[in-house]
């Protein structure tokens, strides 16, 4: 209510990347000892606004006010000093070092010019018994879990005196039990006097921990509400935004006999978890199957178990009736897959070549780009004109570098050498992540093509709107699991919300029936 | 297209600057002594181009150089540090040597030919070692080809104390193993300079063909510049790990032969590596990983080093003294990333007070 009552107001905050807007007039409050959630799709705008509040990014405009003060933070060190501090994702952490080495690090105690480790120790000791997050400051990163390392980078803020804590996707790595931790340690930070923003897109944690929500959705703040009168429903709802999606003009779907044969697949992940656990899944010929999930839950080792760069645990599978179960790359791209890789500068192309050379990164070893072991550049270039003419890419040559184009049109480059191999299969991870609304549609539209041309297509995408609009069926993945298959045209942003939290099928069948019969009522949480 | 012409033009900025600051360098040290700098460049110069044995000794050491250049050049460009090239050219000259005395009597052609392919295989299969366990246990390459590299010193020692002779020196290789050709020592004035040099112009070119040309050469490359989407696109990591090293150790072998059967027509124990080895480390920074930026950079090197020879008689700069300049030279040669560094500086600091006023 009073002035003084809020620690953090961001006002009218707008921050723009040349065009694009990904931050449209925010209004963002944080009331002193609350858990007040941040809720949106991923690219909606949310690591944006909380890294202007951290300092790494200045917003073209708007105003932040902490504590009542008028704020300019136009540095990391600037937010520290004003007490807030930010609980990474991806933990920023030195693995070869202790606890206390960890916390100290840029903030080393000394006496004399020597470390004082053994007053640093007693110092993290009591910050971690205070709050509860019993975390032994002896330990090395590398021999602790990774709920004790998410710990140890809380109490990391904490030793640097921070007293607005942001909290970004911080249960993605986290197992349930952990999770059920980390929100009791959240929980003793507020009673401790703490301020806490919890960036998420998972709805149960909200209902669990948080007293007040602000939505933001494709850059613009929707609504702040009071968690324990909205239900999940709604707030799914307006995270999703029933604002019109371009609909994507297609056909219905002839499919046909299945491309893709996924039975009971285990792959684990690098540190030995099983990313994805036990899966059934089939792409046919002439259809579209999406991926929804959130970024994660095991899409990205589904995909590469497909294309050969992670090894199988267990489970086969079949691509165009053959086998490939821990085949090589090379041999699954020639029994008939085509690859948008998730991270298309790191993966999809070789920057510094010639847009021709990666135009031919695959094939160049086959005839007509080389005979006997030795290339024919003559058909290299025109391979790569007539790709560049058939899918306009803007390029000044195909003799430019790849690193000389824009997103997009690497984008569309790498699209462009992939469709025209003509593969059974064409898996599109994350396809039109970063790109302008116009390379969005042409994507889109090249995908349907594929399938109306009788081949099959596998879509990752951590926007539902476009696993919707794209898809003809949709396979949620949630912690590893498909938990659901739904047909595009059966189902709705609700339900995919609730199934994509990991809520089963019947739940969210029931959930979305309830709030249709009873219109607005709050629904008891299940959690 | 502007920052395209721009690139191409720092690429060539860099190592002449380098060059430059280097002896402008080795000037400064010998001021700070007392010599003259002038008097020494001169002398170094002067004894090179106007006398036709030297100048031919340049190009026999350049000779050499290229080779070890192109072998670091090769791993390097498919993104491996290969520090062995100087034992690999050991066991290269050892084999050589050895091949060549145990056959004295093969038809020239066939010895000749004989005994460099040994010594290509013999530096191929020591730099592959290294190659094959960064390719399946993931070990360093840089690690295991410094150790590799006394692996060889003590092992060619040992081959020339108790196989191919009894004391510290070969025998010489019979006239049908020499790669020295009577009209090329005739018009250098009895210089050392051998048949050698035309083999390094071939596998200058071959250099050239096998990085543009072939569908080995592209993997190599695209490797090297992004090993995650080579892998994406089906390329064998391992495969390329392993190939470019055996290419890396194939070339440092075949300079290691030529200098066996060409310059010194024996082998005898060393003390030490070759400087050769690690001095095509700078050749091969030097001309950028280019083939004829290597060529012409290791006939930089081939002068620097024969030339250094002048430099106590007709310069009064001691033998140190020579070897210092000689050093800061190569020093700043192989510091280009500290000239692109400082370009880079003068650069933003020009558009800032620009942009300032």
């Amino acid at each position: 209510m009073s002035q003084t009552n809020k620690v953090i107001e961001m006002k009218g905050i707008t921050k723009e990347f040349g065009n694009f807007r990904a931050n449209d007039n925010i209004h963002l409050d944080l009331n002193k000892g609350e858990i007040h959630a941040l809720l949106g799709e991923n690219g909606a705008g949310k690591s944006t606004l909380m890294n202007i509040l951290s300092g790494l990014l200045e917003p073209t405009e708007g105003e932040i006010w902490v504590n009542g003060n008028k704020v300019n933070i136009s540095s990391p060190d600037t937010a520290n000093q004003l007490g807030i501090g930010m609980v990474h994702q991806h933990f920023m952490l030195v693995d070869k070092f202790t606890v206390t080495e960890n916390i100290m690090l840029g903030k080393e105690k000394h006496r004399y010019g020597f470390m004082d480790q053994d007053s640093a120790e007693k110092d993290v000791q009591e910050l971690s018994d205070r709050y509860g997050l019993r975390v032994d400051p002896k330990a090395r990163i590398s021999d602790i879990s990774v709920g004790m390392q998410q710990r140890a980078e809380i109490l990391k803020t904490l030793y640097r005196g921070a007293d607005i804590l942001i909290f970004d996707e911080p249960t993605g790595v986290l197992t349930p039990q952990e999770i059920e931790e980390l929100m009791e340690i959240m929980q003793s930070l507020v009673n401790e006097g703490k301020s806490i923003i919890l960036i998420t897109h998972k709805l149960d944690e909200i209902k669990q921990v948080a007293d007040r929500c602000t939505v933001i959705r494709r850059g613009k703040s929707i609504d702040t509400v009071d968690v324990a009168t909205t239900s999940q429903q709604e707030l799914a709802d307006m995270m999703v935004g029933r604002s019109v999606s371009f609909k994507v003009d297609k056909k219905p779907a002839t499919p046909k006999d299945p491309v893709l044969e996924i039975k009971n697949l285990t792959v684990k992940e690098a540190r030995g978890y099983d990313a994805v656990k036990a899966i059934d899944l089939e792409v046919r010929a002439g259809e579209v199957l999406g991926i929804a999930g959130v970024d994660g839950n095991g899409q990205s080792q589904l995909i590469q178990a497909i294309t050969g760069l992670t090894k199988v645990d267990s489970g086969t599978i079949k691509l165009a009736g053959k086998d490939i179960t821990n085949k090589k790359p090379r041999q699954i791209t020639e029994t008939g897959l085509g690859h948008i890789p998730e991270d298309r500068q790191r993966y999809g192309l070789v920057l510094p070549m010639k847009l021709e050379e990666n135009m031919a990164l695959q094939t160049y070893y086959q005839k007509p780009f080389s005979k006997h072991g030795f290339l024919n550049h003559k058909e290299i270039k025109e391979h790569a004109k007539r790709l560049i003419e058939e899918f306009d890419v803007r390029t000044p040559s195909e003799e430019h570098s790849a690193a000389s184009l824009s997103g997009g049109n690497q984008q569309k480059a790498i699209i462009a050498r992939e469709i025209y191999r003509d593969p059974a299969l064409l898996i599109a991870a994350q396809p039109t992540r970063g790109l302008d609304v116009g390379a969005i549609e042409y994507i889109h539209k090249r995908l349907i093509e594929q399938r109306d041309n009788g081949k099959g297509v596998l879509l990752m995408s951590y926007e539902l709107d476009e696993v919707m609009n794209v898809s003809d069926r949709i396979a949620v993945m949630y912690d590893g699991n498909v938990i659901a298959v739904v047909n595009a045209d059966e189902t709705n942003e609700k339900e995919l919300g609730l199934l994509m939290a990991g809520v089963s099928l019947e739940k969210a069948h029931e959930q979305v029936a309830e709030s249709k019969g009873k219109e607005k009522e709050t629904v008891a949480d299940t959690k | 297209m502007l920052t395209q012409n721009n690139n191409r033009l720092n690429n060539l900025m860099v190592p002449i600057l380098s060059i430059i600051l280097g002896f402008v360098f080795g000037a400064l040290l010998m001021l700070l002594f007392g010599y003259n700098p002038i008097t020494a460049y001169q002398a170094m110069l002067d004894g090179v181009f106007t006398s036709p044995y030297f100048f031919g000794e340049a190009l026999r050491q350049a000779t050499v150089l290229t080779f070890t250049g192109l072998g670091f050049a090769i791993a390097f460009k498919a993104g491996f540090f290969n520090i062995g090239i100087a034992g690999q050219l050991l066991v290269g000259w050892v084999s050589a040597i050895w091949v060549a005395l145990a056959f004295p009597d093969l038809p020239r052609i066939v010895l000749v030919t004989l005994s460099l392919v040994v010594g290509i295989v013999a530096g191929a299969v020591w730099a592959g070692i290294a190659g094959a366990l960064r390719a399946y246990f993931g070990t360093s390459e840089v690690i295991v080809t410094i150790m590799l590299n006394y692996t060889a010193l003590h092992f060619t020692n040992y081959l020339i104390r108790n196989v191919l002779s009894t004391g510290n020196t070969t025998e010489r290789v019979g006239e049908n193993a020499s790669l020295r050709i009577d009209w090329l020592t005739n018009l250098t004035a009895g210089s050392r300079l051998n048949v050698g040099f035309f083999i390094a112009i071939i596998v200058v070119a071959l250099y050239w063909v096998f990085m543009t040309q072939t569908t080995a050469g592209f993997e190599v490359r695209a490797v090297g510049l992004n090993p995650h989407a080579s892998s994406y696109a089906g390329m064998s990591a391992a495969k390329n790990i392993i190939l470019s090293m055996v290419l890396s150790g194939a070339l440092a072998g075949l300079g290691g032969a030529i200098h066996g059967l060409g310059t010194f027509g024996n082998i005898f124990t060393q003390s030490g590596l070759p400087n050769v080895g690690f001095n095509g480390i700078a050749v091969a920074l030097l001309g950028l990983g280019n083939p004829i930026g290597i060529f012409f950079s290791s006939i930089l090197f081939g002068v620097l080093d024969v030339g250094a020879g002048f430099l106590p008689n007709r310069a009064g700069v001691p033998d140190e003294m020579a070897s210092i300049v000689i050093a800061a030279i190569i020093f700043f040669v192989g510091a280009n990333y500290l000239i692109r560094l400082i370009m880079g500086k003068l650069k933003s600091n020009k558009q800032a007070t620009e942009g300032g006023e």
